[in-house]
Formats: C-alpha cells, sequence, structure tokens
C-alpha cells in the first residue's frame, strides 16, 4: 500500500473530489436545476416575490418536521405518525382557543407541551420495550387521527385570532422605515451571506491547518458563490413584498440549531453512533434507549410546533389536516440523502430535500398539474433520489 | 506440477490509497499456498480482485487461470470456474440451518420446490467430509465460530471447489479447532483442491503451506518454496515486516502494585435461559501493573465475565462485587463502569466495537466524547489531534483520520478499537482477543502498549485463545472452565501443559 495521506491532505485531483462527494453537490444543483425548470415552465411566476413568500409559508411546517425525522431516522428508527399529530395538535388548539377561549398565550405552551407528551408516550415504547418504531409510530398515525376527528367531532374549528394567525402569517417590520423594499430583509439577507461564506472559509482555514482534505478552491468559491447569490436574490425579492414571515425566521433559526446540535455536540455524535451501530455505542458508555427516547420527544415537539402553524396558515382546524403529511416528511429526509439504516444524514440535506419538495409541489400546482401525477412525479424523484445515493455507495467499491 | 492460476502485475487503487502494486502470484495445482503479510498489506484486496468482487477493469493487471486469460465481472463468474472464497467475516445466515445455508441460491429443488431428502441427504455427506458431527437442521446462530467455519468449508465443497481461498479462517478459532481446521485442508490437498491460506499465525504457515508469497506495502516481497528450502519463521517475519525481530515478546520489569481491582462472588445467569448459571462464583484480583490472563478454551465463559463486569452487558441476574482501590463501585451501567475505570476491548470488533460507518477519528473518541469537548461541543481540532496522536502511536495504516473505519483492513480495524478505549484512560483494561487478526510486527506494538500502560500502574487483565501470547505477557494467569476459575498460575509456574491439565481435571 503506498502511503497517499499528502496527496490526500492537499493536491487532491477534482475529479476525484467531485467523485467522493458528488452526493452533496448533486443535491444543492438538482434545487437549483429545478427551480430554473420551474421558473422556465411558469413563465417566471415561481420567483414572483409573492409566491416565494407563499413558497416559504407553505412548506414552513414540512421543513420544521423534517429536523426532527432527520434525528429520528439518523438514530435508527422512524416516525409515521408526525402527519396525524400534527393534526391533533392543530385541533386541539382550536379546541382550546375557539371553543374554551384559552387565551393564546397560554394555548400554544399547552399545545406543546402536549407534543411533548406525545413524543414521550411513543419513544418509551421504542426505547425501553424495543417494540418497532415503525410499528409504535403506526399505532400512534391511527390513534392520534382518531382523536383529532374525536375532537373536532368532524367539523373544521375556527377561526382563530389576530394573535394566534401571526404565528404562521406575520411579517417582521421594517427597522429602517422604507418599508418597500423591506429593510430589514435586505440587512438580514446581508448577513446571512455573509455569515455564511465567514464560516465556510473559517471551516476551510482550520481543515488546510489540519491537512484535512478540503474542497478545491475553484469549487469552494463558486459553491459559496450560487449560494450567497441565491440568498441575495431570495432576500431582495422577499424585501419587494412584505419582507421577512415569521415562519422563515423560526424557521431559519431551528435550523441552524439543528445543524449545530447534531454537527457540534456530543449529544450529536452519540445519536450518529447509535443510528451507526447500537451495540457498539451502548459498549462505549452511550445511554442509548435515553437517546432514541429524546428524539422520538424532539420529534412531538416538532411536529406540535408544525401543527399550530399550519393551524394558523389555514385559520382552522380540520379533521384531514396534516393528512399523509408523514410521507412528504420522511420523503424530504431521504432525498436529503438519509440512510433508512441509520447513522448518516445532514440537516441541512433534510432542508434541501424538503425545498426539492416544496417546489415541485408548488412548481406543479402553478403548472395546473393534477394531484394524480404530482404525486406519481414525486415519488419517481424520491426513487431517483436515493438510487443516485445506492448508485454512488457501490460505485465507491 | 502444472501452474493453476498466475496473476500478473495486478495494481489497485481506492481513492486516495494504493492497495495493491504490481503484485504478482503464481499458485500450482494441487498445492496449499501462504499469502501473508502485515495488516494492510493487502492480501484480502489481492482474494477480492480474483474472485471478482473486484470486478475485471476496476484494476489493472491479468489473471491467468487454468491455462487462459480470466475475467470475472462478479463472484458467480470465479464461482463458476471452481474459486470459492472464504471471506474473513463469516458470511452465514444464522437465522438459517446448516443445510439451508449449505444450498443457499443452489437449493436442491425440483421445480422450485426443495426437495428436503436430497438436501439432507448431502448435506449429511459434507458434514461428514469436513468432520462435523451436527444435525443438518442445527440453526447456524447456535454453533461456535469453529464449526461454523466448517459450514462455510462444506458450502465450498458443495460447489466444485478447484481452488479453495481462505482468508484468515482460524482467526477466531480455538487451538484445538484450529489443528482440525489444518487437518482437513491437508485432506482437502490430498483430494486434490488447491488452496490459498492467509494467516497472521506462522506456524499454521509453516505446518500446511507448500509455498508462501509474502506482501508488503502492496507489493510482493518474495516467495519461498517450503519444499526445496527451509522456510522458517523468522525469515517470514523478517520479509514481512522489513527487518529482524529477535523477540515476540518486549521486555518489561514485572512490578505489581497495590490491589487496584478486585471482584468478589461473582455470579452469572444466561440471558434467555433462566435456569443457566453462566458464571459460577469468580473471585479475583488485579494489581496495580499487573497484566493478568485468562485462559481457556472456547466457550469457558471468559467473554461473558468481561462483559458481565463492564457494566453488565451480558447476563441478568448477577450478583457479587467489584472494589477498585478496595471500595466497592457501581459497574452496573457502561458509563458507570468507565467511570469506575474499567474499560472492555471486544473481541468483535466489528458488531461490537466499531461504528463502521464512521471515521477513525470519530470511532477513537467515541467513549470519551468529554475529553474533546467544552460544555456538550465538540472541539473538532483536538478531536482530530487526537485521532492523529493514536494514529501515529499505533501505527494505524489509513490514508487520513477522516477515512470510514469500513475501509480499513482487518487489523488496522482492531487498532482503532484498542486506540478508542486507551483514549478512555482506563485504570483496569479488559483485553479480549485483543491480537486476533493483527500481524506479527503489530502484536509487538501492542504488547508494547500494554506493557507501557502497566508501567504506568494500571491493571491488565487479558483474555486469549493464544497461550503463548499469555505465557509471554502475563504475571499470573487464571484458567477458567465452564464458567468458574478452577486455577490460578504465577509466570513462573505457568505452562501450556499445566493450563490444560487444569482444564482437564475438573
Ligand atoms: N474499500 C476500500 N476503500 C478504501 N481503502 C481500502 C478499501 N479496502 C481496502 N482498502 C485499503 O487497502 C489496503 C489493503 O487492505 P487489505 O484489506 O487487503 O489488507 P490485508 O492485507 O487483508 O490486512 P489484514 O491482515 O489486516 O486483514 C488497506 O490499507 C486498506 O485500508
Ligand atoms: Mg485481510
Amino acid at each position: 500500500m503506498e502511503r497517499a495521506d499528502t496527496s490526500a491532505g492537499r493536491g487532491m485531483n477534482i475529479g476525484l473530489y467531485l467523485r467522493t462527494h458528488l452526493r452533496e453537490y448533486g443535491l444543492l444543483f438538482a434545487l437549483i436545476a429545478i427551480m430554473v425548470f420551474f421558473q422556465v415552465v411558469t413563465g417566471g411566476t415561481l420567483l414572483k416575490p409573492v409566491n416565494i413568500t407563499n413558497l416559504f409559508l407553505q412548506n414552513s411546517y414540512i421543513i420544521i418536521m423534517a429536523l426532527g425525522m432527520l434525528v429520528v431516522i439518523v438514530s435508527g428508527n422512524i416516525d409515521l405518525s408526525v402527519g396525524s399529530v400534527m393534526g391533533f395538535i392543530g385541533a386541539l388548539a382550536a379546541v382550546m382557543i375557539v371553543n374554551w377561549h384559552w387565551p393564546v398565550g397560554l394555548a400554544v405552551p399547552a399545545c406543546l407541551g402536549v407534543g411533548i407528551l406525545i413524543g414521550a408516550a411513543q419513544g418509551y415504547w421504542v426505547a425501553y420495550w424495543k417494540i418497532p418504531s415503525f410499528i409504535v409510530t403506526l399505532a400512534g398515525m391511527l390513534v392520534f387521527r382518531g382523536m383529532s376527528l374525536w375532537l373536532l367531532e368532524g367539523q373544521s374549528v375556527g377561526p382563530f385570532p389576530k394573535s394566534f394567525q401571526l404565528l404562521s402569517t406575520g411579517f417582521i417590520p421594517d427597522i429602517l422605515g422604507i418599508d418597500r423594499p423591506n429593510g430589514t430583509a435586505l440587512i438580514a439577507g446581508l448577513l446571512t451571506a455573509g455569515l455564511i461564506l465567514w464560516m465556510g472559509l473559517r471551516a476551510r482555514a482550520h481543515n488546510r491547518r489540519y491537512g484535512i482534505e478540503t474542497e478545491p478552491t475553484a469549487f469552494f468559491a463558486l459553491r459559496n458563490a450560487i449560494v450567497a447569490g441565491a440568498l441575495l436574490f431570495v432576500f431582495y425579492k422577499l424585501a419587494t413584498f412584505r419582507g421577512l414571515p415569521n415562519v422563515l425566521i423560526s424557521m431559519a433559526v431551528l435550523t441552524v440549531i439543528y445543524a449545530f446540535l447534531t454537527e457540534n455536540t456530543t449529544l450529536g455524535r452519540r445519536i450518529y453512533a447509535l443510528g451507526g451501530n447500537e451495540k457498539a455505542a451502548k459498549l462505549s458508555g452511550i445511554k442509548t434507549e435515553r437517546l432514541t427516547f429524546l428524539a422520538f420527544v424532539n420529534m412531538g415537539l416538532l411536529a406540535a410546533l408544525a401543527g399550530l402553524i399550519f393551524a394558523a396558515r389555514l385559520n382552522t382546524a380540520t379533521p384531514k389536516a396534516g393528512f399523509a403529511v408523514e410521507l412528504d416528511v420522511i420523503a424530504a429526509v431521504f432525498i436529503g440523502g438519509a440512510s433508512m439504516s441509520g447513522g448518516v444524514g445532514k440537516i441541512v440535506g433534510a432542508v434541501v430535500g424538503a425545498f426539492i419538495m416544496g417546489v415541485m409541489n408548488n412548481g406543479m400546482s402553478i403548472m395546473g398539474i393534477g394531484i394524480d401525477y404530482q404525486q406519481v412525479i414525486k415519488g419517481l424523484v424520491l426513487l431517483a433520489a436515493v438510487f443516485f445515493d445506492v448508485y454512488n455507495k457501490s460505485k465507491q467499491a | 506440477m502444472t501452474t493453476l492460476l498466475e496473476m500478473r502485475s495486478i495494481t489497485k487503487t481506492f481513492p486516495g490509497v494504493k492497495a495493491l502494486d504490481t503484485v504478482n502470484l503464481t499458485v500450482r495445482e494441487g498445492e496449499i499456498h501462504a499469502l501473508v503479510g502485515e495488516n494492510g498489506a493487502g492480501k484480502s484486496t489481492l482474494m477480492k480482485v480474483l474472485s471478482g468482487v473486484y470486478p475485471a477493469g476496476s484494476y489493472e493487471g491479468e489473471i491467468h487461470y487454468d491455462g487462459a486469460l480470466a475475467e470475472f465481472h462478479d463472484i458467480s463468474n470465479s464461482e463458476a470456474r471452481g474459486i470459492i472464497i472464504i471471506h474473513q467475516e463469516l458470511a452465514l445466515v444464522p437465522l438459517l440451518s446448516i443445510a439451508e445455508n449449505l444450498f443457499l441460491g443452489n437449493e436442491r429443488a425440483r421445480g422450485g420446490v426443495i426437495d428436503w431428502r436430497e438436501t439432507n441427504r448431502r448435506t449429511g455427506e459434507l458434514l461428514a467430509k469436513v468432520g462435523l458431527r451436527e444435525a443438518p437442521s442445527t440453526l447456524v446462530d447456535k454453533l461456535g465460530v469453529g464449526k461454523q467455519q466448517l459450514v462455510e468449508i462444506a458450502k465450498a465443497l458443495s460447489k466444485e471447489v478447484r481452488l479453495l481461498i481462505l482468508d484468515e479462517p482460524t482467526a477466531a478459532l480455538s487451538e484445538a479447532d484450529s489443528q482440525a481446521l489444518l487437518d482437513l485442508m491437508l485432506e482437502l490437498k490430498k483430494q486434490g483442491v488447491t488452496q490459498i491460506i492467509i494467516s497472521h499465525k506462522l506456524n499454521e504457515v509453516r505446518r500446511v503451506a507448500d509455498t508462501v508469497t509474502v506482501l508488503r506495502d502492496g507489493t510482493t516481497v518474495s516467495t519461498m518454496d517450503a519444499r526445496t528450502e527451509d522456510v522458517t519463521e523468522g525469515r517470514i517475519v523478517r520479509d514481512m515486516v522489513g527487518r529482524d525481530m529477535a523477540h515476540r515478546y518486549p521486555a518489561r520489569d514485572r512490578r505489581a502494585g497495590d490491589v487496584l481491582m478486585e471482584v468478589q462472588d461473582w455470579n452469572v445467569w444466561h440471558p434467555e435461559h433462566a435456569g443457566r448459571q453462566v458464571i459460577e462464583n469468580v473471585n479475583l484480583t488485579v494489581r496495580a501493573g499487573e497484566v493478568v490472563g485468562i485462559a481457556g478454551l472456547m466457550g469457558a465463559g471468559r467473554t461473558e465475565l468481561a462483559m458481565s463486569l463492564f457494566g453488565k452487558s451480558y447476563g441478568r441476574n448477577i450478583s457479587g462485587r467489584v472494589l477498585m482501590h478496595g471500595r466497592p463501585v457501581d459497574t452496573g451501567t457502561v458509563s458507570r463502569a468507565i467511570g469506575a475505570g474499567l474499560a472492555y476491548v471486544t473481541e468483535d470488533r466489528k458488531s461490537l466495537g466499531l461504528v463502521l460507518e464512521e471515521t477513525v477519528q470519530r470511532n477513537v473518541t467515541l467513549a470519551n466524547l468529554p475529553a474533546v469537548s467544552k460544555s456538550g461541543v465538540i472541539n473538532e481540532a483536538v478531536e482530530t489531534q487526537v485521532a492523529e496522536k493514536y494514529r501515529d502511536a499505533m501505527n494505524i495504516r489509513t490514508p487520513s483520520v477522516f477515512q470510514k473505519v469500513m475501509n480499513l483492513s482487518g487489523g488496522n480495524q482492531q487498532k482503532v478499537v484498542l486506540s478508542k478505549w486507551l483514549f478512555a484512560e482506563p485504570e483496569v483494561l479488559i483485553l479480549d482477543e485483543p491480537t486476533r487478526g493483527i500481524d506479527v510486527g503489530a502484536k509487538f506494538e501492542i504488547y508494547g502498549i500494554i506493557n507501557d500502560l502497566s508501567a504506568q500502574g494500571k491493571g491488565v487483565i487479558m483474555i486469549s485463545s493464544e497461550m503463548p501470547e499469555l505465557l509471554g505477557m502475563c504475571d499470573r494467569i487464571y484458567v477458567m472452565n465452564e464458567g468458574a476459575l478452577v486455577g490460578e498460575l504465577t509466570a513462573g509456574e505457568a505452562s501450556q501443559e499445566r493450563i490444560m491439565s487444569l482444564i482437564v481435571t475438573e
């Protein structure tokens, strides 16, 4: 064997680098390609300010749940109940606020608390009784669907007071007082782009220092130019409409928090180890049961949050809310590169995966494609993405 | 004798690693050919090239087999030509019976319906051939590794084998099982089956091999013919590591201090069969700076003892006390056991020791993440330094610490597991078959590390099926049989014969 450490560290050739990191770039370029495609076929409607705003509003709850689902899937489990839980919490909020006249400030934390309890209840069976998560959450899916029907007595309940609707439909006011374009959005866009660039440069310097393989410079520049350009573009468009939606902020903050938790903390590291090899993780002193339990508790919390946001957006709770949403969430995570067997996957991947699904939904609706074809196409995209993964892996051997 | 196989200038590269560099290998019809070399030298890779695991086109060079150029695109191609490989990691389906495993993918069937009569009859014949006395309907799950190995060979025999490749077949076997396997190899040779064996146990190589080829760093260093020249272990070792090795065990001054760890009245019951006691009334002590061996046959309960001590990871209704520095400690969960100063290096690195999908770095730090983090946030720079330190100290061969452990050779994976537990800085380190699948040079390094630990005043418990290793390293040896300690010998008293007689007289 030739020790190729030096060559692997620095002058790694671009072809080889691309081959080993195909997946990450593939995902980003797939998103861009899909956006360009729909931008063209919808005659420019996709990227209109109002539609971009809509895109975020429509997909926020999927993205928020994808964060939790990624953690669950990385830990080697799955949660089929999130759609039902989301619907149930929406129904609960409606009953509390509309029927019982609870103040919003009380109902919201109560609903989040119930979400945590639901997650704990399901996690308990999975973690401590070793019942496969597929079965526990399949049961949960039925139970909570039934419970929302029962709560709402088969009716829609609404509307909500204004303060509750703000959860989803509110916008951050302009701090500069220009209003159109919205100054807050412009500043936030610049800051975000700058921050991403700065963090990228810092990571790169660190890798250089320790001889870790770094992205070829051209790639780094190109990738960051695209990401920064796209961000500035999106924020500018948002600024020319009504500014930053509240949900965009919660979504972005949550994404950053979860990316940090999974990638930089011991907690995150242990979850990956648990999903990668539970027995080895256990013998390394990792409390595997507790981690599994927590993954579900967290999922319950995020599903509840998603339920509140969804109800606020529709301004009513219906028994059908959240129906089959778990499938979109799970698909987003797998499109984002997570592995069914656990231990593999990234938050950013799941978020991009959710956007890919979201843009396709939105674009196809604008084009007037029927729901029947939409389902077929989404299914095929999921299959293609996972095929790409598997194919890639077999090539690397 | 005619040449059966010739591999010419084989070169195989993985991203960042040149695993084989113009390797040549010539195997004659009817011989047993041993392939030896350090961990990561490329032995397993060469055999995977030969058997089509790495298909034609994914490597450079030519394979000439049975007089013609051969291009295998997958395993079924090579199997059709009589080349059967038994991999380093056994590949049987645990919950199927012996008979089902033997004919998996090759079922005795008529019109898609399995002919059980014929299946069982053939299984019986094959089992007799390999000398395994088990019913064809026995689940593979219930067999020890030694017997599973025999099932693998029987499976090979069911397929009209001409060239049988065994990748470290005895690594996980007891002395007696190993001997039986080697006898079987010689028997197969008489029947005309050509064989290639990869092994780190040079005494076995000497016993069976007609020809020995040594690989080093992905190239062929030498080929020796045992029929015309005297192939000594010393010569093989020199070619393997590139220098003379006078001693197999590094010197150490034996200086046992105070009692560090004490186990009192340890009893363990089987996790599934409630009535079966697996460990009976074990009492043992480890002093500071002492290396204590536990000898015994396969199935004597050594691993079960170690795992039950380490966070009750095995068994139930466990009773007894563990004392560290004379004070009782709680070892009820793995993290508490680690906290009490214990570490356990498993014998089963793939399923219990490593997260294969993760990098070398992440595996090394897994058992001691707090040491590379501050308030729960990992400092990757520090973590990389730690991993690099162990990569150097243990001489782990990998293009970088960011390589997935999955892509390391077997022996180097073992070093990663060891590194993980050294980094956890235990007071007493329990090593379960620590040198399984490790080359002579690396064994010497690991013995050196054990000696360093003992010089620092740590205690080491060493479980090993290689008696010479126990005799060479330990200050004291407990002999275990059927779940109980049946004797205790000091380094001066211990010998292979005395250990065996203690086991037998029980
Ligand atoms: N799939 C892979 N990807 C990357 N590198 C690999 C892969 N498989 C093997 N290697 C590398 O190729 C080299 C040779 O590995 P190989 O498994 O052939 O060693 P070996 O001689 O069988 O060692 P051991 O005695 O430890 O089993 C090692 O450095 C290993 O890290
Ligand atoms: Mg090998």
